[in-house]
């Protein structure tokens, strides 16, 4: 009982918190909300029309949104991972690290969650997928496998922040007893989130583009170097706007994960690059197409040559310490490592798997308006509440906020 | 079925298990069988029983809210009532697959009443079973096809296929003579005389394979494979996620991006469940060997339609059908063997 009642009071004073600040807080809520609902507009076109509103078709079937969802699930599992070092090794550097870490795959999560059910045909349908009412066809069905563990790791991600932050918020010391438990599990859960969504693809025979031993390892490498990339950009807009405390030494221990990971992610497309281009078989058509385009058609060219030049220059910028230790510059490599990575785990991944077609047919896809408009307004509600979840955690670490007995 | 009598040959892939319930078709639980419930099947039976406390309280919550308005106001004519009550059920209604013989009839009955409320005529709906004893397959004569797409055109009316998208199962391939099976150098979208000089025609469509990925991959169990081999879709439970179009070897499957139409005059109105009854927008659709023949003992419409002959359908168990001859004494493959699907659809050559 008296939990419930400080975790009202925990809401009632949150909210407050998050409708009050500085007119650029204002500004940055108010645009947030504005792409908010032109995606949503979008969205309802999309329902009314059905998905001929983007710009997929038989021949590509799935596109930015499930380009966006694979993406965002690496983001989410990499958040967490810097849990680790800071509540088990007591590295108290990490320790705000966290829960904007945390905050930010609760937020990457529903953005994936809301990415699956735009690409959805019927969402309205979607409680045929609900075990008990509906037919669960699990453990056959990967996409079974994929939705219980995003569910059970957004539930998990929410469960730990909130007991930490709700024993604060009453001025005590979370019970470590309590929350390691859960961070190991969470941890093992993120890499299971990360593996069973790369066996989406990786287990079907009729791709041979994803249906390749590597896709799993490189889905780890390349979210461990994007999702902290997000995180030292995430804490310099931080440190820059409020009054909350990022050590240095924090932003370059983690500058250290994401340096690692993205040598790593660098040696895997290295090995890719290989395997299809030393002795290319017919299966390494869509690498081709993807690289060197097929017959003239060249649309995604121009994506993924950007990404591995941002990914190679700022992989190496990362490897020399002179050059990472510059915060400012640090920040530039991680804002180029994060988009290179985007473009590869989303568009440079999905699409090129569905061209050539099972008859070698090319037929290219480029994403319509109203996709368009629904990604950035899903965009734009997982900053709005990452925002919010930000907010109030870093009021309530810094003592702002407080329970109050009556 | 055990190997030494099985109907075909198929590359050993270490499946033993799978290929044993091959020639019945029950790997994928897709019979309807009266053989005694596992315990997978009494989890669904109380799933169907839980589904209906769903409905009821759903229902109530909306009706509380006043959701529903259509269905209790007092301005809506009878007609009006009915229809959006009978909407509501057929939302709340089970997969197909696990429905008894009463709660097919009973959405059958609906979606007949539905379909006269809106068009003012009656449509036939079947909901007929695999027979025994009986799997599908299928035979294309390379040698002898010319291209003329008359089995497109069958297809495509007898099974009520959107026309403003101009969806079609069935492509043929033209291909060169003299480049082998070279699918990626083939036309499959051609409009001009055929057959053309120096080509061959080759078609593709939903194979039926006996080992189907796309099956494997439905998270909701939308798609099965039923006893007599054909892989069906259960258009109301598909949920529209397209995995098992991204799973599919062969190009097999369509979606309905947007509403489909069909002209009220060119409906085919001799429908089956599983087959070519309405579809909707948002759901997947392929090739069911045109269920609603076959499972009448009729050729499937593109096997009726091909002037030339190259087309042969039939029952695979029975020892005196063509199909049987064909695989006995033609030297046949299927496309893409290596990737273990087993497809129930061969060619050959003269
Ligand atoms: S051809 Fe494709 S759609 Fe048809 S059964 Fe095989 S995998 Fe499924
Ligand atoms: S599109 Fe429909 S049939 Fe295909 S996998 Fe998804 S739910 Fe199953």
């Amino acid at each position: 009982m008296k939990t419930l009642k400080v975790f009202g009071s925990l809401i009632k004073d949150a909210f407050l918190e998050v409708t009050h600040g500085s007119r650029a807080y204002h500004i940055w809520m108010g645009v947030l909300t504005l792409i908010m609902l032109f995606g949503m507009y979008n969205y309802s076109i999309q329902l009314e029309q059905g998905l001929s509103a983007t710009g997929m078709t038989d021949r590509v079937s799935w596109g930015l949104y499930i380009s966006n969802f694979t993406f965002l699930v690496g983001v989410a599992a990499a958040a967490v991972m810097l849990v680790l070092p800071a509540y088990v090794l007591k590295n108290i550097d990490f320790k705000q690290a966290v829960l904007i870490g945390e905050g930010l795959a609760v937020s990457a999560l529903l953005m994936c969650l809301a990415f699956v059910v735009a690409d959805m045909g019927g969402p309205a349908r979607l409680w045929h997928m609900i075990p008990g009412i509906g037919v669960f066809n699990f453990p056959n069905s990967m996409l079974a496998w994929d939705v219980i563990v995003l569910n059970g790791y957004l539930f998990i991600n929410i469960t730990i922040p909130l007991y930490i932050l709700i024993m604060r918020y009453q001025g005590k010391t979370p019970n470590p007893k309590i929350y390691i438990p859960g961070v190991f599990l969470s941890v093992f859960w993120a890499v299971a989130i990360h593996m069973v969504t790369a066996f989406l693809y990786q287990g079907l025979q009729a791709r041979p583009f994803w249906n390749n031993a590597l896709l799993g390892p490189r889905f780890l490498a390349s979210a461990f170097a994007a999702g902290p990339a997000l995180i030292i950009i995430v804490l310099a807009i931080i440190r820059k706007f409020t009054a909350f405390k990022i050590a240095d030494e924090t932003i370059k221990k983690i500058s250290m994960i994401v340096t690692v990971a993205a040598q790593i992610n660098l040696i895997m497309l290295i090995s890719e690059l290989f395997k299809e281009f030393y002795a290319p078989t017919h299966h390494s058509i869509s690498a081709v197409y993807l690289f060197f385009g097929l017959e003239g058609k060249t649309a995604l060219l121009p994506w993924i040559w950007t990404s591995i030049s941002l990914n190679v220059m700022a992989t190496i910028a990362l490897t020399f310490h002179k050059i990472r230790n510059n915060l400012n510059i640090l920040y530039v490599l991680c804002g180029m490592l994060f988009i290179a990575i985007w473009i590869e785990k989303g568009f440079g991944l999905i699409v090129p798997g569905f061209i050539p077609g099972p008859w070698g047919k090319i037929s290219e896809y480029t994403p319509s308006f109203v996709e368009i408009s629904v990604t950035l307004g899903i965009w734009a509600m997982g900053a709005f509440i990452f925002t919010i979840l930000a907010k109030t955690g870093i009021a309530v670490e810094m003592g702002q906020l407080v329970y109050k007995k009556k | 079925m055990s190997e030494t009598n099985k109907k075909w040959y198929s590359l050993n892939l270490n499946r033993s298990k799978k290929s044993e319930s091959c020639g019945c078709g029950s790997n994928s639980g897709g019979c309807n069988s009266d053989k005694p419930k596992d315990g997978f099947d009494q989890i669904m039976d109380i799933s169907m029983s839980r589904r209906t406390a769903f409905t009821k309280i759903t229902a109530g919550l909306l009706i509380g809210a006043g959701a529903v308005s259509s269905s209790c106001s007092i301005i809506g004519s009878d007609e009006s009532k009915e229809k959006s009550a009978m909407e509501w059920e057929e939302y709340f209604k089970g997969n197909y697959k696990l429905m008894t013989d009463e709660e097919k009839d009973k959405s059958i009955n609906r979606l007949v009443r539905s379909y006269e409320l809106n068009h003012g005529k009656k449509i036939n709906i079947s909901s007929k079973n695999a027979e025994e004893n009986v799997l599908f397959g299928y035979a294309f004569n390379i040698s002898k096809c010319q291209g003329y797409m008359d089995c497109v055109n069958a297809c495509v009316e007898e099974n009520n296929q959107d026309r403003t998208s101009e969806m079609q199962y069935i492509r043929i391939h033209e291909m060169k003579d003299g480049k082998g099976f070279n699918f990626e150098e083939a036309d499959d979208n051609y409009y001009h005389e055929v057959p053309a000089d120096g080509h061959f025609y080759m078609g593709t469509q939903c194979f039926h394979c006996d080992n189907p990925p796309c099956v494997e991959v439905c998270p909701v169990q939308a798609t099965w494979k039923e006893k007599d081999g054909i892989v069906v879709i259960d258009y109301d439970w598909c949920i529209g996620c397209r995995y098992c179009m991204a799973a599919c070897p062969y190009d097999g499957r369509r979606f309905n991006w947007k509403t489909p139409e069909v002209p009220e005059e060119e409906v085919n109105k001799n429908q089956h469940y599983l087959g070519n009854r309405l579809r909707k927008k948002g759901v997947m659709e392929k090739c069911t060997f045109c269920i609603q023949r076959s499972r009448e003992g009729k050729n499937p419409a593109c096997v009726e339609a091909c002037p030339t002959g190259s087309r042969t359908f039939g029952n695979l168990l029975d020892p005196n059908s063509t199909i049987r001859w064909i695989l006995d004494n033609k030297k046949v493959f299927r496309l893409k063997e290596d990737l273990g699907t087993e497809p129930k659809f061969w060619y050959y050559m003269d």
